[in-house]
């Protein structure tokens, strides 16, 4: 067997002509059902009706409206809500707020990371600052930004921009330092120095980490938010979101409740799956930094 | 003949050590390196891997410091680095991936301040249709293969038009036949256009078919062990020997005497 094995099989050598036309099928188109099943948005749609239909049969069976409306009653006090703009009132209130204390955190963040990416005494000092505050929760600042800032807005830009900041410095700085030796050397180069560099190498070359903190920092100055506006959120006789929900609560309109924690979800959902989704597309996915 | 100014050097190298200091060393890359590299030459930097070719050239690009002896470029001391040197490296992750192959070769020009607008864009597309990527030239780098990757970043260095185009094994990752290829490019447009060139590899065969002037550099740290003359097509020498075999030799001696001094 063994000197079966040792020795090679002898085949004669042959050269064919690759034919290039007429191989068959090469491409064809799929079945309306294939494309269905395939498509994210109809599977994930499909289950969305699933679950609506549960929670309309649960609550009917239930039939108990104010601890757990049905899904009709809830769609109907949203569309109420919609109709006669309160809930966009309210909406566009809390957005306001959130839009002044993510703005004020980028600006913030974008001095730290520039004194860290110059000096090596600002990237301790930005290293030192993350990891100290990054795992305190935004919220548990709120006591503290009542006695500084008193009721109001003030107070609730203070605690979204703790949770804009380190996230986004945080970010920034770790993209930064895994820019690859070849590209700063490319953008030396070139003769960029200081700010320029930064911003024509570093900041591209950083941006799916910068993204990423965008988006966690969007993601946690949201839920702050609602939650800071549920403990306080009337400021001369207006409020958010959170508001909403706690007045509505406390008049037992509980349909309304869920009206505005549906208006919440949906703004989470609009800002993290149409914004950050299309912004991606645009950059990093279309220059293959990710996939 | 030639004009008497280009007989002077365009680089001179002279008594060059460079080093490295890690957290426990103190590497020495190069020890005492002299060469010159006159306008149109097709100067190659011979040597084993680890000898410092890189590191030379890295000097010469103007990013590290010698510890002693000096650089000077037109006379004038390298001190930074600058566009009258342009790199083209052995990675593909050279080109910015957030630009196409256009905008690669537009924002050398521009950001630099050499041309402008329409200017930097004709300049740029002369210089993608020389390396035939005019078809190319809205694809986005992630989209091109690797020699594709590397012709872009030859033309973005070409485009510049250097005083002197610095490469570092820019052919090294690519397979077999493209770089086949892509060295009777390089040489086509050498023909062209007489660029000058300082280029930097480890393959003896790719050095004698490249180069009109090869530095031999001694294994680690390098030191000049010879400079030879190539006309690219592996000549024969007086003892009858081809000049990629006589190569072959004077580096296969050191690593012989690299082996008796520390066995
Ligand atoms: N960043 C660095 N830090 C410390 N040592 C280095 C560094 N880069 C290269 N070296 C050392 O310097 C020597 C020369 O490296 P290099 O110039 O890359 O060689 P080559 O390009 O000829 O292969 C090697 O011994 C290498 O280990
Ligand atoms: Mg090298």
């Amino acid at each position: 067997m063994a000197e079966a094995a040792a020795t090679t099989i002898e085949r004669p050598e042959f050269v064919r002509p690759v034919e290039t036309k007429a191989y068959g099928v090469v491409q064809k188109p799929l079945t309306a059902w294939e494309k269905i099943y395939d498509s994210g948005t109809a599977r994930k749609t499909f289950l969305l009706v699933v679950m609506a239909v549960a929670w309309e049969l649960y609550a009917r069976w239930l039939a108990s409206p104010l601890l757990f409306p049905t899904f009709g009653a809830t769609v109907k006090a949203f569309w109420d809500a919609i109709a006669d703009g309160v809930l966009p009132h309210r909406a566009w209130f809390s957005i306001k707020v959130l839009l002044q204390g993510y703005a004020i955190g980028l600006v913030l963040a974008a001095l730290l990371t520039a004194f860290a990416t110059a000096t090596r005494i600002g990237a301790d000092l930005l290293e030192t600052l993350t990891s100290m505050f990054n795992p305190l929760p935004s919220i548990a600042l709120l006591p503290l930004a009542l006695i500084w800032f008193g009721l109001g807005n003030g107070s609730l830009i203070f605690v979204l921009i703790h949770s804009v900041l380190w996230s986004v410095a945080l970010n920034t700085h770790t993209g930064f330092k895994a820019v690859s030796q070849t590209l700063r050397m490319v953008g030396r180069n070139y003769g960029l120095t200081g700010p320029r560099y930064i911003v024509k190498i570093l900041m591209p070359a950083a941006f799916p980490s910068i993204l990423t903190g965008l988006k966690i920092g969007w993601a946690f100055a949201w839920r702050t938010l609602i939650a800071a506006e549920l403990v306080f959120g009337v400021s001369s006789g207006s409020g958010g979101l959170g508001w909403y929900i706690y007045e509505n609560k406390n008049q037992l309109e509980i349909p309304a409740v869920f009206a505005g924690l549906f208006t919440v979800i949906i703004i989470g959902l609009v800002v993290e799956n149409l914004i950050f989704r299309r912004i991606e597309m645009r950059t990093i996915r279309r220059w293959g930094m990710q996939t | 003949m030639p004009a008497p100014s280009t007989h002077k050097p365009l680089l001179q190298v002279r008594g060059v050590t460079l080093q490295y200091k890690t957290r426990e060393h103190l590497v020495t890359a190069t020890y005492r390196v002299d060469f010159e590299v006159y306008r149109a030459d097709r100067f190659v930097m011979l040597g084993p891997s680890g000898c410092g070719k890189s590191t030379l050239l890295k000097a010469v690009g103007g990013y590290m410091e010698p510890t002693e002896g000096e650089m000077r470029l037109n006379d004038e001391v390298i001190r930074k680095p600058g566009a009258d040197r342009m790199m083209v490296f052995q990675e593909f992750d050279q080109l910015l991936p957030w630009k196409t192959v256009r905008e690669n070769v537009m924002f050398a020009l521009t950001s630099s301040g050499r041309l402008k607008g329409k200017a930097a864009e004709d300049k740029a597309m002369q210089y993608i249709e020389k390396v035939n990527l005019t078809k190319f030239a809205d694809s986005f780098p992630h989209m091109l293969s690797g020699g594709m990757k590397q012709r872009v970043a030859i033309a973005r260095g070409m485009a510049m038009e250097p005083e002197i185009l610095l490469m570092d094994e820019p052919f090294a990752a690519l397979d077999a036949l493209t770089r086949r290829k892509m060295q009777e490019e390089l040489l086509q447009l050498w023909n062209d256009t007489r660029f000058t060139v300082l280029f930097v590899t480890h393959s003896i065969p790719e050095a004698v078919l490249l180069g009109n002037r090869i530095l031999l550099l001694s294994p680690h740290p390098g030191q000049v062990k010879a400079e030879l003359n190539s006309d690219g097509t592996d000549r024969t020498l007086s003892d009858g020997k081809v000049l990629s075999e006589h190569i072959q030799d004077m580096l296969f001696a050191d690593a012989i005497e690299e082996e008796s001094t520390h066995g």
